[in-house]
């Protein structure tokens, strides 16, 4: 494949096959030699429509750590919202010559656009789309997950996994969904009914209102960030009740399982959707989750990109 | 005026004539016609063709004033003539919107001059398509363009209260108020039809129940106010439901169906090509299907195009940010004939009801939708259903070229249009001189 667009799109094999090749990644990582020759003279585009920091510097170490050259292009300011300039800019990365370009865009289905055009010879990377997907977040969840429970090999069969919070608009939880299934696991939503998409009953999900009674039951909990906007659009009455019912505080740490996990994608809103406690106990994993990130983003360059340039997806 | 000799063709019926036109009328049909006028007219080949009264569509945006980059009265009529159409309905959301007698009166002179067909343009219902104030009803009913049909198409005309006057006000001059049922609180930002696929897809969804609760208000306040009430673009199944229940209630309802929502579903959202976004959006298969069923039993009256030219710059972006709508005026007729003809759920003479007669009637178009008969004025489609044809979107008559149906195989076609008894379109191809106007 040429493209990572979603995580839909990833065979069993695929999925395993970037999972293992991060694995190798985070060992060279944890060398004295940090750095690959292998994409140099390769260049590499961050394309932030919208902001996002930290995905930003972790696909841009990733790139750098297997010696490719990136350009970081933040178009927010710029007309994003007039569209065309997703069409003009890639177009000015192509003269650039771009190999691969990393799309951040709040909207859904910018990277398959992208990538379906024209506009681009290169390498489409989704880091996000609108309320779509984001799949490297999902590889990389899914990464640690198998570090810590399956000890680092092998697909996640027998695992329950929950989703908290708002899947209505979360990108995470669509490329968790995918890929979790793929992998095996079991996956329940947990949300108020207003932040369950119409039609979710048809996912391959159990789907739940009731944290208190699902944490028992999981290996791992994903806590996803809830905007306080959302009390403005009545998803819930208030950022207290939404807390109340849906937050992981320190009297649900005690309801889950000895090794589970608590996961989230960050940024938190530390008091909202998980606690201090929570963020900070000894279950969490949220810092590892950001180092697996840049493994599991090399492993999902060095496999897209190795090769002769415009051959690329050879090893996928 | 040369004098034109349609041979070879059957009547919608199925019955076989020829047709002798002279002075814009038609002056003679029969199996063979008589008149020694015959010998010198112009003959028109029609064999394998059915002769149709000319397409009349209630639903056109034409762009002028405001986007002729996109569209203008003159190109759209070239598109129409080239669908078989003989008369359009201009809608109002132009800029500056045809909200005064000055603007339609415009609309309908530039489709004068332009002479490929009638446009009669649609009045907004509200100044400025605000929603708030009427605008001048009596005014645009009593102009030269004499309008009928008011919309604020593109917006619903949301407040009741706006809605109820409206209705009422426009029974004066036999008017009809013509709805685009879409709540805009159920549908803010939305961009798909709401269900499984947009929750997949990620994309804000567009209920169903957005755009039926209107209709079901609107056909109540119709029925209240002993009205009449058109509801453009029916997607849904519900909607359907709601105004056969009106229908046999005996409310003064009419509806429209687009040729798109009668062929393409919301699964062409899964390639984010914009090309496939529309207000209102694709539905599901089974809105499809309830959509036929409804246009087959009568229950919508007609096939309206919402011929809806964009600009290459907005559609050659992200979903999200490009603009709602596609051609239709020069697809319509296939797409009927392919699904409503050649699944047997129609007949020739339904098709020529519903994209002639009936379109024709709620617009007050008295010189259109006419039976082909000796006296009628010659507004006349030749269409051949086995004469099969791609969509090629550099081909179109338009001045944009967004249609979703580029690279589709068709069978049959249009093959010739009269308009005021002088082609517009012979052999598929637009006639470059007409009557020399
Ligand atoms: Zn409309």
């Amino acid at each position: 494949m040429r493209h990572l667009l979603s995580t839909a799109d990833l065979s069993y094999a695929q999925a395993n096959k970037i999972l293992d090749t991060a694995k190798e990644m985070a060992r060279i990582s944890e060398g004295p030699v940090k750095k690959l020759p292998t994409l140099r003279g390769r260049t590499i585009v961050n394309l932030f429509f919208e902001d996002s920091t930290r995905t930003r510097i972790s696909f841009e170490a990733a790139a750098k750590r297997l010696s490719a050259d990136v350009i970081n292009f933040s178009a927010k300011g710029s007309s994003a919202s007039k569209g065309e300039s997703l069409k003009d800019t890639a177009q000015t990365l192509q003269a650039m010559g771009a190999d691969a370009v990393i799309l951040r865009h709040s909207a859904s289905g910018a990277a398959q656009r992208l990538a379906s055009s024209h506009w681009t010879t290169g390498s489409v990377i989704n880091a996000g789309d609108g309320t779509h997907e984001h799949p490297t977040q999902a590889l990389l969840d899914a990464f640690t997950i198998r570090k810590h429970l399956r000890g680092g090999t092998g697909d996640l069969r027998g695992l329950t996994v929950a989703i908290v919070g708002d899947i209505l608009h979360s990108r995470v939880a669509r490329s968790n969904i995918h890929l979790l299934n793929l992998l095996g696991a079991q996956v329940i939503l947990v949300a108020p009914p207003t932040l369950i998409p119409l039609g979710a009953e048809k996912w391959p999900v159990q789907i739940s209102y009731d944290l208190d009674a699902v944490l028992p039951l999981v290996d791992a909990v994903m806590m996803l960030r809830v905007q306080q906007e959302r009390m403005n659009d009545f998803f819930f009455p208030t950022a207290r009740e939404y807390s109340h019912y849906y937050g992981l505080n320190s009297d649900r740490l005690k309801l889950m399982k000895p090794n589970s996990l608590i996961m989230h994608p960050g940024p938190m809103n530390r008091g909202l959707e998980i606690t201090a406690e929570s963020a900070d106990s000894a279950r969490s994993v949220i810092l590892e989750q950001v180092t697996n990130g840049v493994s599991v983003r090399m492993a999902v360059l060095y496999l897209l990109l190795a090769g002769a340039p415009n051959e690329g997806g050879d090893l996928i | 005026m040369t004098d034109y000799l349609i041979d070879g063709g059957v009547l919608a019926h199925g019955k076989n004539v020829q047709v002798l036109i002279s002075d814009g009328r038609i002056v003679e049909i029969d199996r063979i016609v008589s008149s020694p006028n015959a010998v010198n007219a112009v003959r028109v080949d029609a064999r394998n063709c059915l002769i149709l009264p000319g397409f009349v569509d209630l639903h056109t945006h034409l762009r002028e004033p405001g986007r002729e980059d996109s569209e203008t009265v003159e190109s759209g009529s070239r598109a129409a003539a080239k669908g078989g159409f003989t008369a359009v309905s201009a809608m109002a959301n132009t800029f500056p919107v045809a909200d005064t007698a000055g603007v339609v009166e415009q609309v309908y002179a530039l489709g004068q001059a332009a002479g490929l067909c009638d446009v009669f343009p649609i009045g907004a219902v509200t100044q400025g398509l605000a929603g708030q104030a009427l605008a001048e009803l009596g005014a645009m009913a009593d102009s030269k363009a004499r309008v009928r049909i008011f919309s604020d198409d593109g917006n619903c005309v949301f407040d009741p209260i706006v809605m109820r006057r409206a209705l009422e006000y426009v029974k004066k001059f036999n008017g009809v108020i013509a709805q685009h049922a879409q709540d805009p609180q159920l549908t803010k930002d939305a961009q798909m039809n709401e269900g499984f696929l947009s929750s997949r897809l990620g994309m804000k969804g567009w209920p169903s129940v957005a755009e039926e609760s209107i209709i079901a208000r609107d056909v109540l306040l119709a029925d209240h106010v002993k009205s009449r009430l058109h509801v453009c673009h029916v997607t849904t199944s519900g909607g359907v439901d709601i105004i056969r229940w009106a229908k046999a209630r005996g409310i003064q309802v009419s509806a429209e169906v687009t040729p798109h929502h009668l062929l393409l579903t919301e699964d062409l959202a899964t390639s984010y090509d914009p090309m496939y976004k529309v207000n209102p959006p694709l539905r599901t298969q089974k809105d499809v299907m309830a959509l036929r069923e409804g246009l087959a039993d009568g229950t919508i009256d007609v096939v309206a195009t919402d011929h809806a030219p964009h600009s290459a710059e907005s559609k050659e972006c992200e979903w999200q940010a490009a603009a709602f709508g596609m051609l239709g005026l020069e697809t319509a007729f296939s797409i009927v004939q392919a699904t409503m003809i050649d699944t047997k759920m129609m007949t020739w003479s339904d098709l020529a009801d519903r994209m002639s007669t009936a379109p024709a009637l709620i617009g007050g178009y008295s010189d259109h939708g006419q039976s082909l008969r000796v006296g009628s004025r010659a507004h006349i489609a030749i269409v051949n259903p086995t004469r099969g044809w791609q969509v090629d979107r550099d081909l179109v008559a338009s001045r944009s070229k967004n249609t979703p149906y580029h690279g589709m195989e068709f069978s049959g076609s249009v093959v010739a249009t009269f308009f005021r008894g002088v082609p517009t379109v012979l052999d598929s191809k637009l006639v470059r001189s007409n009557n020399g106007n």
